[in-house]
């Protein structure tokens, strides 16, 4: 049996794309914008400039310098507003103004949907590797809720740019006050802006990272486009987590429809709940999920099966293919499939900056494979 | 209420009268170059065959795949102008990003991106560049293009710029044929470009088409309206299919899986329906098509139309066939229409499917002589491949591991034996050349309600409720059976530049055409 999870890759060239774009919409968990569009857009850079290396982060130079960038704002709107290359390259470049330094290495913030490719994009312009790793092993609705304002690393400065060439450069005392100045600035933008911040060197990344999640995001995908190919898609997605350093607790939650989606875009994220009713199976079960850009809680009957920072995806009953929370659709047949997060993801630290509390829900963080009621069908890890 | 149900393929064009949920009669003839000789045809003799007059008939359906043969195909497809409204945002993906090129080079499409566009809000961020989208028309005049699609940055929030555009192209030509993507798609700009984009391609095919439909009636002294089938199963007026060619789309497979559950009376079955160019595989979950969750693929172009989910592969009794090759090949490329001409069998020069199945003793047709000198074991191996290549299609269509009950259907249906591997069993019921047509004529109705209102103080699942009922009411106004009718799609735009929780719900039901 290979060991997919373990593979890493070295370079991002086209036909990495494919299985990048799903494994990272995976990784989304809903959120992190439309894969599809990510891929297209990191497809269009790489044909015009050329394959893009990565490096593992564990190679990575104390005195490298290490620049995130990413979309930011409402999915909704980036299916409509497409993220352009000039503006993501302008984000990048007045981050490196402020710091007066250039980047040595792009990177990811977050390793889902549209920001897994976003680096990308800039890193195959400017011809400069991307780091092996980001700041959540998914994707997160706020800017603060990552491991790099977690272990140390500050926000701000940071760099909003939009479509229409507008700029804001924003200082602020801590991560958190930078998310809130930024997304009252995105509001005013548009809706999604591309941004930089989180600039580091070598060893603060080394630090404040999670690493091997652009490697892990491409084997999760190709394990999906492997088992569409034997016709087990998420037998093939099961055994790729199984074998995965962080995502080896899974919960294969319910095979339902959708019910019905309550969806809003309001102050600069895409909000709302979806109610899923089972078939088959799962016939007279209705899982409940609760959506801020990414899926954040799932319950049934009132009770709590799966909180954040553990992974939330809602896929396709047959391909497997993850469905974003704005993809989502009345009568669509889905199977919602939940993950572990990764160790440092789970600290007393970490929770008090992404636990439930830090999105309105009134309890504490219990980890998937702790839960009484933790099934794990399929596969067994 | 007696009704004629025609399916228009590539090769065939069948027609059976019904009454009720009873088939009187069944013909099936070539599908004629002009469209409409071959529809006046086959419309003639099951007429004939059930004794029923012209003027008796309450309603005519017509399910095709003329347009989707037309795409897949490359042919018979129009130049367009494109104009997207969207600067400076959008510029990284320009419309047509990702097509196959093929495709793009067949329609010669003629596109700009202009300024303006809106916010999710509907706020504009650039004023609409009219001297810009005037200019591109009058380029698009010179280059002798008559039909373009337009679309914009959030269209489906407010349709303003796009309806601007459709007026000024109309006041420069006035007889302009013009899609806008709002009319057509939902949010989601590729796929909803590319939806109105395709549109507009088959314009003029569609004004052909549905004008030799619409024609061959009046011929015939049939004053009955004709229907075309959509993509979701449910019927449309013969003058919005002039100008919605896209929404046909599917009903192909939708129609030849609903007549293979009405001829088998099998709720769940996987159907195999072979015609004479391709072969669809499609699964019928409790009577009706299981429809894709992913973004359909429409001659490699993604759209965001709800979809059977249908596996297609390049089959049919007009394929060609190639026996010097080894393995022997097989498609994809096929007679079509000129199957009767060009058939070995027919005293053609052409070695197609169904010549190799005549050889192989499968059944008789045309003149068994002609292929007699064919090589047997060359003929096994062709008759194996082609097997193995439904039975291929066929798994990949299974939602669980084990057997399913498989339909065969489809005037290729007898290139199939009755036993295939992973079958419990393989029904070919009588009137499997005509399923498509039954299903044509057995189509459900559909109705949608589209309203703007303030959620502002309203509990919104009493809201959604209501809006619930009133359409399944108006489904059944609309001629479908209560008990059948059913909600199939909501959607729920928020239109936040309007004060109160303004949303613009729509809600979509179905049902079985009461009979």
């Amino acid at each position: 049996m290979t060991e997919p999870a373990t593979l890493t890759i070295d370079q991002v060239d086209l036909p990495q794309l494919d299985a990048l774009a799903i494994g990272a919409a995976f990784l989304g968990t809903g959120g992190g914008g439309d894969p599809y569009l990510g891929g297209l857009l990191a497809a269009s850079a790489i044909k015009r400039h050329g394959p893009v290396a990565v490096q593992p982060l564990h190679t990575l130079e104390d005195q490298a310098f290490a620049v995130p960038v990413a979309m930011m704002g409402t999915p909704s709107v980036m299916i409509e507003k497409f993220p352009g290359e000039d503006e993501l390259d302008a984000a990048a470049a007045a981050i490196e103004r402020r710091h007066g330094r250039g980047a040595s290495h792009l990177m990811a913030a977050e390793m889902g949907g549209v920001n897994a490719m976003v680096p990308l994009i800039v890193a195959a312009r400017r011809g400069l590797p991307v780091v092996d790793a980001d700041g959540m092993g998914r994707a997160f609705p706020e800017l603060q809720m990552v491991t790099f304002n977690v272990y140390g690393v500050p926000a701000s400065p940071l760099a909003l740019t939009n479509e229409t060439g507008e700029q804001v450069l924003i200082e602020a005392e801590d991560s958190r006050q930078t998310e809130m100045l930024a997304r009252s600035v995105i509001v005013a933008l548009g809706g999604a802006c591309a941004i930089s911040c989180y600039a580091m060197s070598g060893a603060q990344a080394r630090a404040a990272s999670v690493p091997g999640t652009l490697s892990l995001a491409h084997a999760i995908g190709a394990a999906i486009l492997d088992g569409r190919r034997q016709g087990d898609p998420f037998g093939a997605l099961f055994q790729c987590l199984a074998h995965s350093p962080y995502y080896q607790h899974y919960a294969d939650l319910i095979e339902a429809r959708v019910a019905d989606v309550d969806r809003r875009i309001q102050g600069g994220w895409t909000q709302g709940a979806c109610r899923l009713e089972g078939y088959g199976a799962d016939r007279g079960r209705t899982l409940e999920l609760v959506f801020r850009n990414e899926f954040l809680i799932a319950r049934e009957g009132g009770v709590t099966r799966v909180v954040v920072p553990d992974l939330l995806t809602v896929l396709d009953a047959q391909t497997a293919e993850p469905i974003t929370t704005d993809g989502l659709k009345y009568g669509q047949r889905v199977r919602v499939v939940a993950a572990s997060a990764a160790a440092c993801m789970r600290t007393p630290a970490a929770l008090a900056v992404f636990g439930p509390a830090r999105f309105g829900f009134d309890e504490p963080f219990v980890a998937l494979e702790r839960r009484p009621d933790h099934v794990t069908r399929g596969v067994q890890a | 209420m007696l009704r004629v149900g025609i399916d228009v393929g590539g090769t065939n064009t069948d027609a059976v009268v019904m009454e009720g949920r009873r088939l009187l009669a069944a013909c099936k003839r070539a599908t004629s170059e002009d469209i409409g000789s071959g529809v006046v045809a086959a419309i003639t003799e099951v007429l004939r065959q059930a004794s029923v007059a012209p003027s008796a008939l309450a309603a005519v359906m017509i399910g095709t795949t003329q347009f989707t043969n037309a795409l897949v195909e490359r042919r018979r497809l129009n130049r367009i102008g494109v104009i997207r409204v969207g600067l400076p945002a959008g510029a990284s993906l320009p419309p047509m990003t990702a097509w196959p090129e093929a495709l793009e080079q067949a329609i010669g499409a003629h596109t700009t991106m202009v300024s303006g566009g809106y916010h999710f809000d509907g706020r504009s961020y650039r004023d609409l560049d009219e001297a810009a989208v005037i200019a591109h028309v009058r380029d698009c005049q010179r280059l002798g293009i008559g039909a373009f699609s337009v679309s914009c940055v959030f269209a489906p929030v407010r349709d303003e710029a796009e309806r601007r555009c459709a007026e000024i192209i109309l006041g420069l030509m006035p007889q302009a044929q013009v899609t806008l993507s709002s009319q057509i798609g939902r949010l989601g700009l590729i796929e909803r470009e590319n939806a109105s984009l395709l549109n507009a391609a088959l314009g003029e095919h569609a004004q052909r088409v549905v004008g030799a439909f619409s024609q061959a009636l009046v011929e015939m002294g049939i004053a009955a309206p004709l229907y075309l089938s959509q993509n979701d199963g449910t019927l449309m007026g013969a003058a919005r299919a002039q100008r919605f060619p896209v929404f046909t789309f599917a009903s192909g497979p939708t129609n030849s899986m609903r007549g293979a559950a009405y001829l088998t009376g099998c709720r769940d079955a996987l159907v195999v329906d072979i015609g004479g160019t391709t072969t669809d595989v499609g699964a019928l979950v409790n009577g009706f098509p299981r429809e894709s969750s992913l973004s359909a693929d429409i001659g490699g172009v993604r759209t965001n139309f709800r979809m059977p989910d249908v596996v297609s592969i390049a089959l049919g009794g007009g394929s060609r066939v190639c026996l010097s090759t080894d393995p022997p090949q097989i498609g994809p490329h096929s007679v079509g229409h000129d199957l009767a001409k060009a058939a070995l069998v027919f005293g053609g020069d052409t070695l197609t499917a169904s010549d190799v199945a005549v050889a192989a003793g499968r059944f008789a047709l045309g003149d068994p002589g002609r292929v007699a000198q064919l090589d047997p074991a060359r003929v096994a191996q062709a008759m194996q491949q082609m097997q193995a290549s439904v039975e291929t299609a066929v798994d990949r269509m299974k939602t669980a591991a084990g057997e399913a009950n498989v339909i065969l259907v489809g005037g290729g249906s007898v290139l199939m034996p009755v036993h295939l591997a992973g079958a419990v069993q393989v029904l070919r019921p009588e009137h499997a050349g005509v399923a498509n047509a039954i299903g044509a004529a057995i189509a459900q109705v559909g109705a949608e309600v589209d309203r703007t209102l303030a959620l502002a103080g309203q509990d919104r699942a009493t809201v959604l409720a209501g809006l619930r009922a009133e359409a399944c009411a108006a489904s059944v106004a609309a001629g479908a059976d209560a008990d059948s009718t059913e909600v199939v799609d909501i959607e729920e735009i928020p239109l936040t530049y309007l004060p109160g929780d303004h949303v613009r719900i729509r809600v979509r039901a179905v049902g079985e055409l009461r009979l």
